[in-house]
């Protein structure tokens, strides 16, 4: 099996995200990056399906040559080799993304195309829908269990209060939701050796965005409610607040 | 004259709630734009539900029904969504942001060679064109966008966009479509906890953290969930300790909701957590530890241990259930 994992770098969840002067752009000072968490779940899957079936993994990601450290994180891992599209950062308009990615993936034969389903920094969830349309390949998303055999796979995809099994055959684009399994950690052994594994670079011409974020700003902020009392006490209190005040139950 | 294209979601043959939302967001930007709301039914029999859109203002109704539709499949939906829109020269095509619409727009989208905003929850219409407004790192920061694409699409979160009654007599037509042969395909549709609401989807979401102490005492979070006709939810530090399953996590790995009435059970209010239910109406929380996060968000709050506390909330809302 052949697997091409597309991964993406983002702040760390626990990173408190302000705004840059521009309004356009949040500030990157100071964020710690990391692979974004459910591009982890689909390496490890990647990982899982080529010990048990052989074969290789290569990640792709697109943007500056930074994100190479997230990428190294990703190799360390086990993956076997990666590709960087360059870009001088990542593009507001996922159909910008999808297609340099399914410019890639064409060329690489893969069995498998492996995404996140969605990166936590602009949350679109688009890009495996656009790769997988753009490449007329099966595609799953938000995948929380996967079987493949012979060329044939079934998905269980989560949904609104339920799930969706799903078939179809190889090759496919398929996105990963937590629940997939257990990223493994990232072994002294694995991150030695992921210094050696070639980052190969690709230059190609990026389309015109059609989306353009024109202006970001903070949530309005809750202002502090109160607290009603302590212990079970206060509640007959709580509930009247919310009968009365709130009108809520 | 803009016309807006809306893709209706239907799910076990019927429409659901946020399908009216996004009918009503889709009028009340077509009367911004002196335009009209259409709709396209995808299904293998959908000519019965034709007279519902119209309630909400939807003039046109397109019915798809083909046999090889009955089940769902993103390819064959998205190629018959697509031609839809360019049937009716879409200015705008729009779906309800749920696992489906997500999904299919920007497919649509693709096809188009148009751009889709995700997860919008509110739109305004400029001298310069339509923006939308989406959240991003899970509602830590609301952007602004706009598409220059030809048509626009934008997925519509559930329950930012207000359901209105606006009845007109919508037109139908029956389009016939080439469907392509589907290549993935749901086989079987499982619903989990005998079909309870979904966190996304209620107006009430109970949710548990590690101050319930055990997986064991989940059933006082369902008691007053199902009392209140909600959901319940998890934080992250108990999916993790497997004490629920992931698809009832709240929070910037999990899942967002904006229900009305949020109630935090012994949560402290971690900043991945808040990121999913900020946008909650009214949050309430219950936690022993007073300087916990959770409520500086809080619109009240008791400080107290949950497992005393709850049974107390559930008798207090039962005596008041009882009354009206």
């Amino acid at each position: 099996m052949n697997i091409a994992v597309c991964m993406k770098q983002t702040p760390d969840t626990e990173a408190q995200i302000k705004i840059a002067d521009d309004g356009t752009h949040i500030q990157t000072d100071g964020i710690k990056w990391i692979i974004n968490p459910y591009d982890e779940f689909a390496i490890e899957e990647a990982l899982r399906i080529t010990e048990k079936h052989g074969g290789e993994v290569t990640l792709i990601s697109l943007g500056p040559a930074s994100v190479e450290k997230t990428i190294r994180e990703g190799l360390a891992m086990g993956a076997h080799k990666a590709i960087r599209i360059d870009a001088p950062e990542s593009p507001a308009d996922p159909q910008v993304v999808g297609a340099a990615l399914a410019e890639v993936l064409k060329e690489g034969n893969y069995d498998l195309i492996l995404f996140g389903k969605q990166a936590i920094d602009d949350d679109q969830s688009q890009v495996p829908s656009i790769v997988a349309t753009l490449l007329d390949l099966p595609a799953v998303a938000v995948v929380v269990k996967l079987d493949i055999e012979d060329g044939k796979a079934t998905a269980l995809r989560e949904i609104e209060g339920g799930h969706e099994k799903v078939t179809f055959s190889l090759p496919a684009v398929v996105s990963a939701q937590r629940g997939l399994n257990e990223p493994r950690y990232r072994s002294l052994k694995g991150i030695m050796a992921a210094k050696k594994k070639p980052i190969e670079v690709k230059q190609i011409n990026l389309k015109e965005n059609q989306l353009s974020v024109e202006k970001l700003s903070y949530p309005p902020e809750k202002k502090p409610g109160r607290i009603v009392g302590e212990g079970p006490d206060a509640v007959p209190e709580l509930v009247r607040l919310l009968h009365e005040e709130a009108k809520v139950i | 004259m803009a016309t807006i294209l809306v893709v209706s979601e239907i799910r076990n043959g019927q429409l659901k709630k946020v399908n009216f939302e996004a009918y009503s967001a889709a009028r009340q930007l077509a009367d911004q734009l002196n335009g009209d709301v259409a709709t396209v039914l995808i299904g293998s029999s959908v000519s019965g539900l034709s007279d519902i859109p119209g309630k909400y203002g939807v003039n046109k109704v397109l019915q798809v029904e083909d046999a090889s539709l009955e089940k769902f499949s993103p390819d064959a939906y998205a190629a018959v969504a697509a031609e839809a829109a360019r049937h009716l020269n879409a200015d705008f095509v729009f779906m309800p942001a749920t696992a489906m619409g997500k999904d299919l727009l920007p497919r649509v989208a693709t096809l188009l060679n148009a751009s889709t905003a995700q997860d919008v929850i509110h739109m305004r219409v400029e001298d310069s064109g339509v923006v939308y407004t989406r959240p991003m790192f899970a509602g830590k920061i609301l952007a602004d966008v706009k598409l220059t694409s030809t048509p626009q699409t934008a997925t519509l979160r559930p329950k930012a966009f207000t359901i209105q009654e606006n009845p007109v007599t919508a037109a139908t037509e029956a389009l016939s479509v080439n469907v392509p042969q589907a290549k993935a395909v749901v086989e079987e549709v499982t619903t989990s906890g005998g079909g309870k609401l979904d966190v996304t989807e209620a107006d009430v979401v109970v949710s548990g953290g590690r101050g319930m102490k055990g997986p064991e005492n989940w059933h006082l979070l369902e008691e007053l969930a199902e009392l209140l006709g909600g959901a319940t939810g998890a934080s992250r530090a108990v999916v993790d300790a497997g004490w629920r399953p992931h698809g009832e996590q709240v929070g910037q790995t999990g899942k967002t909701v904006s229900p009305t009435l949020y109630i935090a059970v012994g949560i402290s209010g971690a900043i991945q957590h808040l990121a999913g239910m900020l946008s909650s109406k009214y949050i309430v929380a219950i936690n022993k530890d007073p300087d916990a996060p959770i409520f500086k968000v809080a619109d009240y709050g008791i400080v107290g241990d949950a497992m005393e506390v709850l049974p107390r909330l559930i008798e207090e809302i039962k005596k008041l259930k009882a009354e009206s």
